[in-house]
């Protein structure tokens, strides 16, 4: 994992689009545990594998989710910018990464540590139910995704 | 309104330019743009000037023995002395096309069908997405719009391909995007860590377009569930579905609406498309029988 620039971040966290339409106690409860990170061109934001420790909402740049196979080039499957979301995989056991991801540009997001967030979710089952409501179209947009990958709907 | 520009109505078989005899041209030039796909542009044989034509209609082309097959119009309006079109190799004819030489003989009929209605979308916003092959045949009104961007609101154009080497006119579209007032943004479905670009959907791309859903024109070209996507995505922001024109692409043997090859529920594609209006077409779009 690339080490990044932490700094407190809840200032403007709730600027985020992606916790635009939250209740407003879930949203202040994430800002007060939001840190901002910043990534240069190149650095590794998550590896398969890993810990899934943070849930990471990007604010500027682009970020490359990349899958990894023995023997053959990293394939990019997906870029995320400003106002995605990078990755659920903190949300659900068995909490490990099932992908890389690199900023392909300078890239400033904010990080919230997965085991409180999780545990905000928890403690109030309608707040959660909100929250994931929001994520799933971001969940649907990579199947969509998927399935003109596997449909090569461009190739014919 | 379009300098070359036909008024937007089906192709008439009895008007001039509508035969369905073949008119030879000559291959000038055959130019690689991936590995399947080729642009060729034809003179026509008599030296004259090719028929006029407007953005997103197709010709007939023939390779004499192989077959004949439907190529949109990929040109310039304002370059009379030459015809433009671009083939991707994935048939017979397709890959008779993209192997002539310079000099060999062409039969070409047309111009047909519908083209981008560019005078609806004057004093508005226009939002052009093209997928794959869906980019040449809007390069015609990407070149008006260019030419004429005084008489547009903002111009956004998004370009989807399989991959950065399927990207066709690469070194154009980095022209396009150095001009003032014109957006281009394209995503690819995957990619190599030596592609710095956008990877995923055309519709991931629309949040980051910037109009005005009332005022705006949208053109869209590329696979149909492409399109379906992204009009659906369009209609969600608030642009009327009467603004959002699509090009099918149905089996055309005629071109002329008489052998019914092409037939999209009550429509003939060569003759009353290629280019609908999404809310005239929609409710056919998810038949699969259609």
């Amino acid at each position: 994992m690339t080490k990044s620039h932490t700094t407190t971040g809840a200032p403007r966290f709730a600027d985020h689009p992606f916790v635009q339409e939250l209740p407003a106690s879930l949203v202040a409860a994430m800002g007060r545990v939001a840190v901002e990170r910043t990534y240069a061109t190149g650095d590794i934001l998550l590896r398969e594998g890993e810990p899934a420790r943070e849930f990471l909402l990007v604010v500027s740049g682009k970020v490359a989710l990349e899958a990894v196979m023995p023997a053959r080039p990293r394939l990019t499957i997906q870029t995320v910018g400003p106002g995605e979301v990078v990755g659920w995989s903190w949300l659900t056991p068995p909490h490990r990464w099932r992908l890389d991801a690199r900023a392909v540009k300078p890239t400033q997001a904010f990080s919230i540590d997965s085991e409180i967030l999780r545990t905000l979710l928890d403690e109030d089952p309608a707040n959660g139910y909100r929250f994931l409501l929001h994520l799933l179209p971001f969940i649907a947009q990579r199947l969509e995704n998927t399935q003109f990958q596997l449909l090569d709907v461009h190739g014919d | 309104m379009a300098t070359d520009a036909v008024p937007f109505a089906a192709a008439d078989a009895s008007a001039p330019g509508q035969s369905l005899v073949p008119v030879p041209y000559v291959v000038r030039s055959l130019t690689r743009e991936t590995a399947d796909t080729v642009t060729l542009v034809l003179d026509p044989d008599n030296g004259g000037e090719r028929p006029r034509f407007q953005p997103g209609q197709f010709n007939m082309l023939y390779v004499f023995g192989v077959g004949e097959a439907a190529i949109s119009i990929c040109g310039d309006l304002e370059q009379r002395d030459r015809l433009v079109h671009t083939v991707r190799s994935a048939g017979k004819i397709s890959q008779a096309l993209s192997e002539m030489a310079p000099g060999s003989t062409v039969g070409v009929r047309g111009p047909y069908g519908t083209g981008w209605p560019l005078d609806k979308a004057v004093g508005k916003d226009v939002v052009i997405v093209a997928g794959g092959l869906g980019l040449p045949p809007l390069r015609p009104a990407i070149y008006d719009l260019v030419r004429h961007r005084d008489r547009y609101g903002r111009i956004e154009i998004i370009y989807g391909a399989r991959s950065p080497k399927d990207l066709v006119y690469y070194s154009e579209i980095q022209t396009w995007r150095a001009r003032p007032g014109l957006r281009f943004q394209t995503t690819v479905d995957t990619a190599g860590r030596d592609w710095y670009g956008d990877v995923g959907l055309v519709t991931a791309r629309l949040p980051d377009a910037r109009f005005d859903p009332a005022n705006t024109v949208a053109f869209l070209c590329g696979p149909e569930i492409m399109m379906r996507l992204t009009a659906q995505a369009l209609e969600t922001r608030g642009v009327p579905p009467a603004a959002i024109y699509v090009s099918l692409e149905r089996n055309m043997k005629c071109a002329v609406g008489i052998c019914g090859h092409c037939q999209f529920g009550p429509e003939f594609v060569c003759r009353d498309g290629p280019v609908f209006s999404y809310g005239e077409v929609r409710r056919f779009m998810t038949v699969r029988e259609v």
